[in-house]
């Protein structure tokens, strides 16, 4: 079995693309799948932190491409489980550092020895973004239920569809469903109708993430947090399972919806 | 500026562009193809590209380069041509297509304004995503959606079998008998010729719609109905 690639975006900064990369790593490694996470937001990372791994850094992944250092020595072991590892970014070195052959090459020693390697992809359209894309087999778009932030996904999903990356499968992150039934903020059905591509998941705004994240124990972990489930049903729709979506929006007609964007295809 | 770009033949394909270089020195044709892109980004940003590198010898690190600064520039680069079998080697080894089925003489037109009548259209199977820009100098269909954030300027009619979220120009060129008609019509801003309108209300019902200039001079939708 080689690994599958999986690079999650956005366009738009801070909608949770990181969060995301942390939760569904520790989600789908407590499954027992071996996962290495990338983190390719060169010069401001933060996927370390996260994961609580920022103080087990030596070697990061500019030291692997300019050969400082061997892939293995970069890869950073999570204590909690042993089969998650971190490749970090560089913190100092500026972004030109990396280029797409760069991510494509280092993905390919990898693919051989785990399951799921998860790219942690920099806001924007740029180089950053454009590296992160280059290897991935499967393209996870983070959105907000926010016009601005669809809007910027929408654009990412035209990249993506130019680039042969296929249209990629969405994650709505922080609804709150309290605001959602008042009609403050966009519903899921909303933002789906606009995107028109696959939902992987929805995840509720919930205060816990930031706290996990703080702590360096990502909400997955916590088996009683439902943005932590909302991540770990991810993980396991990403295995491949079936796997309902949580009723956030009582009375939406979102299964209809999903039904009708899959009759679609 | 034209000798370099001289080197280089675009043409358009059924679904992307094929650039055809020629034998002069390697450095001096990837330093023309780049300059030629970055003369026109809207018109490459987002192509697939084919390359035909005619006997050009290319190693691994040359292709990579080459598509890394294409990458760059929002091009994807998917075949690479050349009669030359190191060149063959090297694309196969990169993952990219080595041959292209032969383009059909009608589809190697060029993109060229002047060739294009009054009445030509271009045709889109496709929706229009945020920050895509479709500029045609005749009119446009597209078999699709036109979502926020999208630009459509027509010299003739645009007609979106979808819904129209984004922004349409028809007529472009000053063409007052020009419409623009879609399936659902709430485009953020309209235009037909110099006449404006802001975002119309999105439809509560959502009815097929025609918008053109009325007798009066002012830019008018109406549902659409079989007359
Ligand atoms: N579901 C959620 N509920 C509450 N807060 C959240 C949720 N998801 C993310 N956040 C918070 O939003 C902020 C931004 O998240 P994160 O850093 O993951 O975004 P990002 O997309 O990686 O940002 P950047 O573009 O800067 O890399 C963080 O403070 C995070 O804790
Ligand atoms: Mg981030």
């Amino acid at each position: 079995m080689t690994a599958q690639v999986i690079t999650v975006t956005s366009g738009k900064g801070g909608v949770g693309k990181t969060t995301a990369v942390a939760n569904l790593a520790v989600a789908l490694a407590s499954n027992g799948s071996r996962v290495v996470c990338i983190d390719g937001d060169i010069g401001l990372r933060n996927l370390d932190v996260i994961l609580g791994l920022e103080n087990r850094i030596v070697y990061d992944i500019v030291d692997v491409i300019e050969g400082r250092c061997r892939l293995k020595q970069a890869m950073i072991k999570d204590k909690r489980l042993p089969n998650l590892h971190l490749i970090p970014a560089a913190q100092t070195r500026d972004k030109n550092a990396v280029s797409a052959s760069d991510m494509t090459r280092l993905t390919k020693d990898l693919r051989a020895e785990c399951d799921f390697i998860l790219i942690d992809s920099p806001a924007g359209i740029e180089r950053g973004f454009k590296n992160a894309i280059a290897p991935a087999d499967r393209v996870l778009v983070v959105t907000n239920p926010e016009v601005s932030a669809v809007r910027d996904a929408d654009r990412v999903i035209g990249i993506l569809e130019a680039e042969d990356k296929g249209p990629g499968a969405l994650i709505i992150n922080r609804l709150n469903p309290s605001l959602v039934r008042r009609q403050e903020m966009l519903s899921a059905d909303d933002v789906l109708d606009l995107l028109a591509i696959e939902l992987i998941g929805i995840v509720p705004e919930d205060e816990g993430v930031l706290i996990g994240s703080n702590r360096g124990a990502p909400v997955a972990l916590d088996p009683k947090s439902k943005a932590g489930e909302a991540f770990r049903n991810i993980a396991r729709r990403l295995k491949g399972e079936e796997v309902p979506f949580l009723d956030l929006e009582s009375g939406s007609s979102l299964w209809e919806r999903i039904q009708k964007l899959a009759g679609r295809r | 500026m034209n000798e370099t770009n001289s080197l280089i033949q675009i043409k358009g394909l059924r679904d992307g562009l094929l650039v055809s270089l020629s034998d002069a020195p390697w450095d001096e044709q990837l330093s023309a193809l780049l300059s030629r892109v970055d003369a026109q980004p809207s018109f490459f940003q987002g192509a697939r590209l084919a390359l035909d590198v005619a006997s050009q010898v290319l190693k691994v690190d040359d292709l990579v380069a080459l598509r890394d600064h294409l990458s760059e520039r929002g091009i994807f680069l998917w075949a690479v041509i050349s009669e030359s079998p190191t060149t063959q080697q090297t694309a196969q080894l990169l993952g990219l297509a080595t041959r292209i089925s032969k383009p059909r003489p009608e589809e190697t037109r060029q993109f060229a304004v002047e060739d294009l009548g009054e009445e030509t259209a271009l045709f889109l199977d496709r929706t229009l995503r945020s920050g895509m820009r479709i500029e045609f100098p005749g009119h446009v269909v597209i078999l699709g959606d036109v979502n926020p954030g999208a630009e459509i300027v027509a010299e003739g009619n645009v007609i979106v079998w979808g819904r129209l979220r984004g922004m349409v120009h028809a007529g472009a060129k000053g063409n007052r008998q020009a419409v623009v008609c879609a399936l659902e019509f709430s485009p953020m801003q309209l235009r037909i010729a110099d006449e404006a309108s802001a975002a119309m209300s999105p439809q509560t019902q959502s009815k097929p719609q025609i918008a053109r200039i009325n007798q009066f001079g002012n830019l008018q939708a109406e549902n659409w109905s079989p007359a």
